[in-house]
């Protein structure tokens, strides 16, 4: 009993200690999506560099991709850029673009600017597709599979690690299987 | 023993303080060598919607469920922040979609699994009772079940203690009577 005395402070600090360890580590921006293993939402929209012509995820089918949203508005999006422009070198996956909220003119002055890796780009004018797939910032990244499912989502920038670390074995194992 | 007690309540607020949520969601690896700078973005915060409805709602029946809709979706860009609250781009956009829902004749359930289906739980302010969300709902209350039980037992040691106290003074105490009847019959 007389041990307690000392062990029972101890034990509860260890575990405030360990509470609070663990809120630091949390990114409470990082909210799991609900969509990862769900069919990626179907949607049409005009191309960028072409706004007559329309386009739909449909045409991915069989392939792995990243869906990229992002805006010429977005600092953010200017730091992951060139991780993007080192993919679209490599070939080692496409990237789609959506441009969120952004006007065309704007989007394609951007990519004039900073490098187009996307091999397209469409245009969320309005921004309901981004509500369909639960986009609450910019940039937010989609991995989708072959038969058009999301695999993962990156909130906030792709950075060369993330990009190193799970996105790409995450498509060899996809392509793997 | 008194400390003790004090600890547990201190733990318990702490611990709802810091109860990360959503409990027991799948691990979220830190993006820790993500750049400060390099915080997602929302496009033009600075529009200025404000929380009121646009006036496309006809029936004060339909403005009144707008408003406690928008009173009860979170805020996904200011997370601490109602959809009523907030003028962030993105809510003036989720408001406008509970507008046109309610519009279209859905119910206030079919609109919440709407925007469940797309953000996740974590955009109802009351999130829902389910296996991941038991320890947020219920440990408060645990918690306090716990520091009472505690309380109860110091309780009835101290009194068990002041009980023994008593009954050794009044022992003694009959002690000294008698040993003063010896002396004095002495």
């Amino acid at each position: 009993m007389r041990a307690m005395r000392f062990v029972l402070p101890v034990a509860v600090f260890a575990v405030i200690a360990w509470f609070l360890m663990r809120g630091l580590d949390r990114d409470p921006r990082e909210i799991p999506s609900p969509l990862i293993g769900k069919p990626a939402p179907m949607f049409s929209l005009p191309v960028t560099h072409d706004l007559s012509r329309a386009w739909t995820p449909e045409a991915m089918r069989g392939q792995v991709w990243l869906l990229n949203v992002w805006g010429s508005w977005c600092s953010a999006c200017q730091v992951e850029h060139p991780v993007f422009n080192d993919l679209a070198k490599s070939g080692e996956l496409p990237i789609v673009g959506l441009a969120w909220k952004d006007m065309p003119d704007n989007s394609i002055a951007w990519l004039r600017k900073l490098g187009n890796p996307y091999m397209v780009v469409v245009s969320d004018i309005k921004g309901g597709v981004a509500i369909d797939y639960g986009v609450y910032g910019a940039p937010e990244t989609f991995l989708i599979d072959q038969h058009g499912v999301i695999r993962f989502k990156q909130v906030g920038p792709v950075t060369r690690d993330v990009l190193q670390n799970k996105v790409l074995p995450m498509v060899r194992q996809l392509r793997g299987s | 023993m008194r400390t003790p007690l004090a600890i547990i309540s201190l733990a318990a607020a702490l611990l709802g303080a810091s109860l990360p949520w959503p409990a027991g969601a799948a691990d979220a690896p830190a993006a820790a060598s993500a750049p400060a700078t390099a915080a997602p973005a929302s496009p033009g915060a600075t529009a200025a919607t404000g929380p009121t409805d646009t006036g496309i709602l006809g029936s004060p029946e339909q403005r009144a469920r707008y408003h406690r809709l928008a009173e009860e979706l979170r805020c996904l860009v200011c997370q601490n922040q109602t959809l009523a609250d907030s003028n962030a781009e993105l809510a003036a956009d989720l408001r406008h979609q509970v507008e046109n829902q309610i519009l279209a004749g859905r119910s206030d359930d079919e609109i919440k699994a709407y925007l469940v289906q797309r953000y996740g739980d974590f955009v109802l302010y009351r999130p829902p009772m389910k296996s991941s969300t038991w320890l947020l709902w219920l440990g408060p209350f645990a918690l306090l079940l716990l520091g009472g039980l505690v309380w109860w037992r110091v309780q009835r040691r101290s009194r068990a203690a002041q009980a023994a106290d008593a009954a050794r003074a009044a022992a003694e105490g009959s002690d000294l009577e008698r040993a003063r009847r010896l002396l004095g019959e002495q």
